[in-house]
């Protein structure tokens, strides 16, 4: 199925989504990756505010390539989202309603969608310079100190995503293997 | 003996890193669009449409093919009649590196192991530097991306495990990969080489070669036929997205190796397999 999804995403629409489904998601989202992640954690554990309220956002694990002068922002794909399986049950608990990056997540994180109702979806790997096409703006809001880890605040148009992992806790990767598997049909 | 400049390397060194990051080579090119007619898969079909229009749009448009412009990989072959004057060769490589990711607009990526602070200019570079015959030195940089490289492994085999030993072992590497590698990959196996380290550097090599070349080696290329179609059965597809291409090409290269040892190497490379090289 191809749905257009805005952020800040409410529980109705993640609750329509399926594994494989193809969305054009736009509206605000946030860039982080594994530093960025550790100091929000960190934040968190004193007590202190984040950067910004996670409640209905959807972060993107990306650190984007400098922008040319006249561009918005250089080239701007997913990153391994694996690395941040440590971090993202603790997003989701305080609101965190979508995930957007590359590869498996761990069975702990795919529980925790489950529960507090959050969405996994996979932007394509190594297609940065497509994917930044769709960006209309990009701003750094924290930590920027951290340079390409720093935290974007992102407005997208039409970010072409897969739906991975649903709130029912299906995986699209595994889904995926079961059905291609063997194929067999490799002409050559 | 002929000659050559550092400020010459470094300048060659920094169009290249240029170059590479955003003009994929032409055999991957094809290799991308032979796999996007064969592919089976509606999403996987989808993600290679997507593959093939970021490197368009990258070329095109100057915005780096992906934003992880990774480790400059460098290797130089120096021919023994080749003086290298005005400085320190590897200096002027990891100049070139400098001025490039700069001029580029690159991202950095190398930071501190432990402290994770970045080292603001993306060196070191990782060099390897080998002798042949003849008065010329070709530049070959290789930008490796964090996420396949981290999906590669090493294993020092038994030799009684033998061909079909090797086989599972990089099998079971691909399919630990798979997801994180951004698939099509391309494998690149290092087999023997005398000790622990050569492996490694046979399997980052045998990533140079072009897609659309044989192996020299007959039984070697049966082998790379073999494994290139049992990992295409494994169904993790482009971009995992389940489907028929999950490597673009399996390369092999093999050395002898000790009579106790079978070290094995699998260097995962992305879709993105960049290089790019030029001839002083
Ligand atoms: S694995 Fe390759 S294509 Fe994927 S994000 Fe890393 S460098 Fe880019």
């Amino acid at each position: 199925m191809k749905v257009d999804l805005t952020t800040p995403l409410k529980d109705e629409d993640l609750a329509k989504l399926k594994i494989g489904d193809e969305v054009l998601l736009s509206g605000i989202i946030y860039s982080a990756r594994d530093a960025a992640h550790k100091r929000m954690i960190e934040a968190l554990d004193r007590g202190r505010t984040l950067p910004f309220d996670v409640k209905g956002q959807v972060i993107y694990y990306m650190g984007p390539s400098p922008a040319r002068p006249g561009q918005v922002i250089g080239s701007a794909g997913p990153t391994t989202s694996g690395r941040m399986d440590a971090y993202a049950p603790r997003l989701m608990e305080i609101g965190l309603k979508g995930m957007i990056g590359k590869g498996m997540r761990s069975q702990s994180v795919i529980e925790a969608m489950k529960k507090y109702q959050c969405v996994y979806f996979g932007a394509t790997g190594g297609v940065g310079a497509l994917i930044s096409k769709s960006i209309k703006s990009a701003k750094v809001i924290a930590y920027e100190d951290l340079g390409a880890e720093a935290i974007y605040e992102l407005i997208v148009e039409n970010f072409p995503l897969i739906v991975i992992n649903d709130v029912l806790g299906n995986d699209l990767y595994r889904e995926g293997i079961e059905k291609y598997k063997q194929g067999g049909k490799i002409a050559n | 003996m002929r000659r050559i400049s550092c400020a010459k390397v470094a300048k060659t060194v920094a169009n290249l890193c240029q170059e590479a990051n955003l003009f994929l080579p032409s055999d991957v090119l094809a290799s991308l669009n032979y796999a996007a007619s064969r592919e089976v898969s509606p999403l996987g079909q989808a993600a290679l449409s997507q593959i093939l229009e970021n490197n368009k749009i990258a070329a095109e448009e100057k915005i780096p093919i992906c934003q992880d412009c990774g480790t400059a990989v460098v290797f130089l072959e120096m021919g023994n009649e080749v003086r290298i004057i005005s400085g320190n060769l590897f200096d002027a490589v990891n100049e070139g590196v400098r001025q490039g990711y700069k001029d580029g607009y690159l991202r950095k990526s190398l930071c501190h192991p432990l402290t994770r602070k970045n080292t603001g200019d993306n060196t070191p570079a990782v060099i390897h530097l080998y002798m042949v015959p003849g008065d010329k030195l070709k530049i070959i940089v290789c930008p490796k991306g964090g996420g396949a490289e981290n999906m590669s492994r090493l294993a020092m085999l038994s030799p009684s495990v033998g061909k079909d030993g090797i086989k599972k072992f990089v099998i079971g590497t691909v399919e630990q990969a798979g997801f994180n590698s951004c698939p099509p990959i391309v494998v690149g196996v290092g087999i023997g080489g005398g000790t622990f380290e050569r492996a490694a550097f046979l399997a980052k090599k045998a990533l140079l070669r072009s897609t659309n070349t044989p192996n020299t080696d007959g039984e070697l290329n049966l082998l790379e036929y073999e494994l290139y179609s049992a990992i295409n059965k494994l169904g993790m597809g482009p971009a995992g997205l389940g489907g028929s291409r999950t490597a673009l090409a399996v390369f092999i290269g093999m050395e002898p190796c000790h009579i106790a040892s079978l070290p094995v190497a699998v260097n995962i490379n992305c879709h993105a397999a960049r290089h790019k090289e030029a001839i002083l």
